[in-house]
């Protein structure tokens, strides 16, 4: 039931990204131009998703297990540390350079496109490097 | 700043974003895990706790796209980069979004939604240097 309600809400997720126009990098790009023809639609979409998501996470927040049982897992850490800043600042840079983020490029896998099939590869490369580095005994 | 209103999607937008709210509040009151896109492939990849479900999430953004295909045709993808760029963007995203623990979904929606301050850090964050980069890009060096 679990594994259900989970390939379920990834489908959701993925039509959603692909209704709202964040699976197409130039409209993702247009967005991030604001010096130049600035498409305002994404702040839209952000809108949309923390309105509807906004009350069942504040529920979420009080409670210990989840509906199907298991538990709870809210992120636990509170600390503002260089690695969220300085990993977001990195993280913007290429969702401006290529207009893609992780789930659009996961939604766009199979429509075949060929430049989605490097910046995943790549994508890959460097989750795979921040696990290689993260076991470094530093 | 001049607004595109020719390409303007307000509605779309507006109910695209709601059923990406729908399907995180869905993963968080059933499942009870955020749908942070980055953290659950690593999880899907890496394995260690829950990576079944984690995988079939995964499953599910990637077949979305042929759902869809079902029903109507495709939206518009535009996607122009070059091989250089799409490589060394991919690369800052995968490692930035695991460095900085989390990426659009993780902290722009679900934390966001959270209210937690850190989120709203690493939104405002990655945020600004999307903003920055897409300016370098386009009106520095004109690509």
């Amino acid at each position: 039931m679990r594994g259900l309600t989970a390939f379920l809400a990834g489908l959701l997720f993925g039509m959603g990204l692909l209704l709202a126009g964040m699976a197409n990098p130039a409209k993702v790009q247009a967005f991030l131009d604001l010096a130049g023809a600035w498409d305002p639609s994404l702040a839209l979409v952000m809108v949309g998703a923390i309105a509807v998501a906004l009350l069942p996470m504040q529920w979420a927040r009080g409670q210990s297990q989840a509906l199907l049982g298991g538990a709870m897992c809210l992120p636990g850490k509170r600390a503002i540390d260089r690695p969220l800043i300085v990993g977001s600042l990195l993280f913007g840079m290429g969702w401006g350079l290529a207009g893609i983020c992780p789930g659009p490029a996961l939604a766009l896998l199979l429509t075949g496109q060929a430049g989605i099939f490097l910046f995943i590869a790549a994508m890959l490369a460097g989750m795979a490097l921040h696990t290689l580095l993260q076991r470094q005994p530093n | 700043m001049s607004i595109d209103w020719l390409h303007f999607t307000p509605w779309s937008a507006l109910a695209g974003g709601a059923l990406i709210g729908l399907a995180a509040s869905l993963l968080i009151a059933l499942n009870g895990r955020i749908a942070g896109i980055s953290g659950l492939l690593a999880g899907a990849l890496e394995g260690g706790e829950g990576r079944g479900e984690k995988a079939l999430f995964i499953l599910g953004l990637l077949l979305a796209p042929l759902l869809w295909q079902g029903f109507a045709e495709l939206p518009a993808v535009q996607l122009d980069s070059s091989a250089v760029l799409l490589g060394l963007a991919g690369l800052l995203v995968g490692f930035g979004s695991r460095y900085g623990a989390g990426c659009t979904s993780g902290h722009g929606v679900c934390g966001l939604a959270r209210l937690s301050p850190r989120s709203l850090l690493a939104t405002l964050c990655f945020m600004a240097s999307g903003f920055v980069t897409v300016f370098i890009l386009r009106h520095v060096w004109g690509v």
